[in-house]
């Protein structure tokens, strides 16, 4: 590359990166997985080969929801070297709900509230090792939480 | 920006203890399918990042989607905290929008 094209370039980054930090940051968010509809396109966008179901998971949800704006569910992963768990709900507009990265000694366990538009399994992939463990747990919902 | 509330406990000893975290943020978490009462579409808005520390180094990264509830709230564990540590969790919504919060760790 030529001296004057990489200064061009190089200066464009950086001015972007000046004018709008926030989104070179956002771009790091998976908008694929995120917007994807059924729970096996949002598991592909997230490199999600071929998941395991596994005891060693813990998810506790309610097993009826009256409001579906919010249900409380707590996860965790006693499966070693943990290193990031997702949340997806299959019946929801769009199934994934978040994701998790684990470093420098948090424990793979948290509680959240999340959505659910409708009566639908909650599945939990948890990342340990390169390979993918999985939990899921049945939740009737009584009001629609997606609006 | 807005403020994050945070609790952060340490059951046990300095650096072997547990310290578990505790946060509510304050955010509408729009899906951008919910109508307002003149049926109009009310625009996505809600958190897509956030990152939480330990002192200066990450703990946790996570990333949202529109399913988290409304003013998200979030509890999680840590090994290798002491009394008086800084935790601190800064968020940036689909707009662009950021807020943080910090908090010392004290014993539970």
């Amino acid at each position: 590359m030529q001296r004057r094209n990489f200064l061009k370039i190089a200066s464009g980054v950086a001015l972007a990166l000046l004018v709008n930090p926030i989104r070179a940051l956002a771009a790091l968010w998976n908008q694929s997985a995120f917007e994807a509809i059924k729970i096996n396109d949002a598991k592909a966008n997230l490199g999600i080969v071929q998941e395991m179901p596994s005891n060693d998971i813990d998810l506790v949800a309610p097993d009826r929801a009256e409001n579906g704006a919010i249900v409380q569910i707590e996860i965790t992963s006693r499966i070693p070297n943990t290193e990031a768990i997702s949340v997806l709900v299959e019946n929801n507009p769009t199934a994934l709900i978040a994701h998790f990265v684990f470093s420098n000694g948090a424990l793979p366990q948290l509680v959240t509230r999340i959505k659910m538009a409708d009566t639908s399994d909650i599945k939990v992939i948890v990342k340990a090792g390169g390979a993918y463990f999985s939990a899921t747990k049945n939740v009737v919902v009584l009001e629609n939480g997606c609006g | 920006m807005d403020n994050i509330k945070m609790r952060a406990k340490l059951t046990g000893d300095n650096i072997l203890g547990i310290t578990e975290v505790k946060m509510i943020m304050n955010h509408l978490m729009e899906t951008g399918r919910k109508k307002d009462d003149f049926g109009q579409l009310i625009p996505a808005y809600f958190i897509q990042m956030v990152t939480a520390k330990l002192n200066d180094k990450i703990v946790l990264e996570m990333q949202w989607g529109t399913g988290i509830s409304k003013n998200p709230y979030l509890t999680f564990y840590l090994k290798g905290a002491s009394l008086n540590d800084r935790i601190s969790v800064n968020w940036v919504d689909n707009l662009g929008k950021t807020g943080n919060g910090e908090i010392m760790v004290l014993a539970a």
